[in-house]
């Protein structure tokens, strides 16, 4: 027989973990799933032991993740470590890949926190070994603490970046150039919206405080950075950029690059929930109203994988989903959850007073995706690049699914997470209409790739139709 | 503009009936309520398959094989057909038995692409097989192609001889007036002498609608396909006693097809995933393959395709008022079918008859008694 939950949350980060507390201590059966083998999601990834001797090398948020962790071990929900979700179905049946053992499960309710990705952005030599995301080089830093070798490049735009170099410089880490790609016309388009975000003075505060970190430390930090790419043969051996107008190069082992985060929307857009463009942003995300309810019957959404809003964000939208979870399983009334909403609301609402400046502020350069040069590899599975997708465009496809026909981009293990953003930019681009027209990808299950023998165990118990 | 035809439905067999009317001169528009190849079309397993087919089919199955052999002259398109080969392993000596059968039948009928193998050839064509199998039936020169790409060559030469396609219309309706066929549509209403019924899946309300229904339901074969493997696959491998279809693709993947459906419906456009009937998929797969127990799968899916009663299609005029042409309902396996039945179509069209025996795919066979059995190998594409 199917173990049926009355609340599923899928997720572990932030939102995960304060939606799934929150729902336990109303009273909810609440079973959490997560594909990592321990709490904090990517933000407060290893937040329960940190393998790093001086813990104050992460900063001072890093402890509040440690509190969520603790209330979420408190709260008696049940806790499914190393679980992943490769299948959602519309009636509520989540298809588990359980410490390497595929079953189902279904819930009376599900909350999707399934959180944020890093922006992929194709550039030359971007799929050369040497170059990584700095989230992967942070989750080095996190859970092995490992730290690269001399001379590492950092490259992008976005705070993560700032807060990476902090870090490294704290572990003791080489940082060869911090190149800033934001394009410095960005701070003035920014400004009508600072006034908003001075409420919020102390997330910009630490941003400033960063950036004076890493100022003292000596750190050459290169601005209006473009034309980046990665040199080299069989791995990164240099990095090339423009700068003040010069071509410039830097020898390199390690590029480390980072273009602000966007929603894991592979997720929710199996189930057919609606997605916007977000044109501020730059990203896609599930249409959900103020409880995080989607339009598929039962499914919520909360956290950054309903829109970019942070670490502080996703905890309020995780409580708010739970709320919502409570009053429509009957354990509390419309009255009570509004009651206990108020003050999270309060602070969610001024959590994301900060959000418009800092969109604005760290948006990526629209010539990223308009100026790829044709040869730039876009879909690393199947090996595409951006002038077969133009050329494709110009042969009559309209979109990221008759793109796949025309090209198999987007068809390979990663189900079109690593191009998809970049393939309806690209494509609506090329054909001068919004992306919100082009459309993306229709996503396939499994969400993950799942071993043969793996789908071969499952049993015929329980209702498995997707 | 003056038409000569009207298709209805932009998947293969209606690119392939307009391209062979376009090569006769006439005028043709195809009209497509999604894209070109977005259904059965261009999600289909790609078998180019004679082996094992309905004795009803052969006739047609080896004249489409010749212009397979022969198709970059046709489309200017290789379509990615690969001379693979097909084969049929047996698990035991029933099965065999039933195989070595079943060559004696299609050679009884004058035809030698079947040929049943022992133990010892089964494994030099198929050396990834597991040793318990026992043979096979083997059609050497069968293979696999593209589907998407063979849909859209067919459909850009056909466009290259000056058929028009509308895409992202939807016919509502067809009526008789004057001498013409009117097809009503969402985008305005078109007018010819010939309407030639493609539409697939959504082919029985055309038919229905022209006095001619069909017993005939949608269904959704479904399909999963691997990770990147080493080459270790030539031919395309099926199965006696399970459902399977199974292939190597030139860039790794492993295509595992074979008949079981996942949810239709066939209004909205879309389909649904069985997990329950996948995992036997990927049982039969995992016993069949050992060196498949490592592989992951990384995407499934399912095409909406249209299956009349008998497993057979329909293919022939109306019954009805003149100027009528069906081709659809193909049941699983009518990729191999496509450029035979244009052909076919065309002849109607221009000759009012065909060279190829089409006389088992009459649209009014269900109004006598029934005259085949569903076919038991419906499914491999």
């Amino acid at each position: 027989m199917t173990a049926r939950h009355e609340l599923a949350v899928i997720g572990a980060g932030p939102a995960g973990l304060a939606a799934a507390a929150t729902a336990a201590e109303l009273g909810l059966k609440v079973a959490l799933f997560d594909d990592q083998p321990a709490p904090g999601g990517q933000i407060y990834r290893g937040v329960e032991r940190t393998p790093l001797a001086d813990p104050a090398v992460l900063g001072d948020d890093y402890r509040r993740g440690a509190d969520l962790a603790e209330a979420f071990r408190a709260s008696g929900a049940a806790y499914h470590p190393s679980c992943g979700v490769w299948l959602l179905t519309p009636e509520r049946e989540l298809g588990l890949l359980d410490n390497g053992q595929a079953r189902f499960v279904t819930a009376g309710r599900v909350i999707i926190a399934g959180g944020a990705m890093e922006r992929p952005v194709p550039f030359p030599g971007w799929t050369l070994p040497g170059v990584m995301t700095a989230g992967a080089g942070q989750i080095l830093l996190k859970s092995a603490g490992m730290v690269p070798g001399k001379g590492v490049v950092l490259a992008g735009t976005g705070p993560l970046l700032l807060l990476l170099a902090a870090q490294y410089l704290r572990a003791g880490v080489q940082i060869a150039a911090l190149l800033d790609m934001t394009p410095p016309s960005n701070a003035l388009r920014a400004l009508p919206h600072l006034p908003a975000a001075l409420s919020a003075f102390g997330t910009l505060a630490k941003g400033l405080a960063l950036k004076r970190e890493i100022h003292r430390a000596g750190v050459r930090v290169v601005k209006g950075v473009t034309s980046l790419r990665a040199l080299g043969e069989a791995r990164l051996e240099a990095v090339a950029y423009e700068a003040g107008g010069r071509e410039q190069r830097l020898d390199s082992e390690l590029l480390l690059v980072h273009f602000g985060v966007i929603p894991e929307s592979n997720t929710t857009r199996s189930l057919g929930i609606r997605h916007l463009w977000d044109s501020r942003q730059l990203c896609w995300r599930p249409v959900a109203d103020a409880w995080g309810n989607t339009g598929a019957e039962g499914f919520a959404v909360a956290g950054d994988g309903a829109g970019i809003g942070g670490a502080l964000a996703a905890e309020y939208a995780g409580r708010l989903a739970a709320l919502e979870a409570a009053r429509a399983l009957g354990r509390i009334d419309a009255a009570e959850r509004d009651r206990s909403a108020a003050p999270v609301r309060a602070a969610l609402a001024k959590e994301r007073r900060v959000r418009p400046f800092l969109d604005v502020l760290f948006q990526p350069a629209p010539e990223l995706i308009s100026q790829l040069a044709d040869d730039t590899v876009v879909c690393r599975c199947e090996e595409v690049t951006a002038g077969q997708i133009r050329e494709a465009v110009g042969q009559g496809c309209t979109g990221p699914n008759q793109l796949k026909s025309f090209t198999r981009c987007g068809m390979g293990p990663c189900q079109g997470r690593q191009c998809g953003t970049t393939v309806s930019q690209l494509i609506g681009h090329t054909l001068g209409r919004p992306v919100e027209e082009i459309g993306a990808y229709r996503i396939r299950p499994p969400l993950k790739p799942i071993g043969l023998t793996q789908l071969a165990a499952l049993d015929g118990e329980g209702e498995a139709a997707a | 503009m003056n038409l000569d035809a009207v298709v209805v439905g932009g998947g293969l067999h209606g690119c392939s009936a307009a391209l062979q009317l376009a090569l006769r001169k006439l005028r043709c528009l195809v009209i497509e309520k999604d894209t070109v190849g977005r259904h059965a079309s261009g999600v289909n397993a790609g078998g180019v398959r004679r082996l094992d087919r309905d004795p009803a089919e052969i006739p047609l199955s080896v004249a489409a094989m010749e212009m397979w052999w022969a198709i970059a002259e046709l489309v200017g398109d290789d379509c990615g057909f690969r001379l693979s080969g097909q084969i049929k392993i047996a698990q035991n000596e029933t099965e065999l038995a039933v195989l070595e059968e079943r060559a004696r039948l299609v050679r009884s009928l004058g035809y030698e692409h079947e040929e049943p193998v022992g133990a010892n050839e089964l494994f030099r064509l198929v050396p990834a097989l597991s040793r318990h199998c026992v043979g096979g039936l083997v059609a050497r020169e069968d293979g696999f192609a593209q589907p998407y790409q063979t849909t859209k060559a067919f459909r850009d030469k056909a466009a290259s001889l000056g058929v028009r396609f509308l895409e992202g219309t939807r016919v509502l309706g067809v009526e008789r007036k004057a001498g013409d066929w009117i097809a009503e549509t969402d985008r305005g209403r078109f007018a010819a002498p010939v309407l030639v019924n493609c539409a697939g899946g959504w082919g029985d309300a055309i038919a229905a609608a022209t006095g001619d229904p069909v017993p005939f339901e949608v269904v959704a074969p479904m399909m999963m396909v691997s990770a990147r493997l080493p080459p270790f696959l030539t031919p395309v491998v099926g199965a006696a006693g399970r459902k399977l279809s199974f292939k190597q693709m030139d860039n790794g993947t492993v295509v595992i097809g074979g008949g079981h459906f996942g949810g239709a419906d066939a209004e909205a456009g879309t389909t649904s995933l069985d997990f329950r009937a996948l995992a036997e998929s990927a049982r039969t797969v995992a016993e069949l393959f050992p060196i498949m127990r490592g592989a992951s799968i990384v995407r499934c899916w399912a095409g909406l395709e249209g299956f009349v009663a008998d497993g057979l299609p329909v293919i022939g005029p109306g019954t009805g008022e003149p100027g009528i042409y069906h081709a659809f309902g193909f049941s699983t396996h009518g990729f191999q079918l496509g450029p035979a039945v244009g052909r076919i179509v065309a002849d109607l069209v221009t000759r009012g008859e065909s060279d190829l025996p089409i006389e088992p795919f009459r649209i009014d066979r269900f109004a006598k008694p029934p005259s085949a059995v569903p076919h038991p190998s419906a499914g491999s594409g």
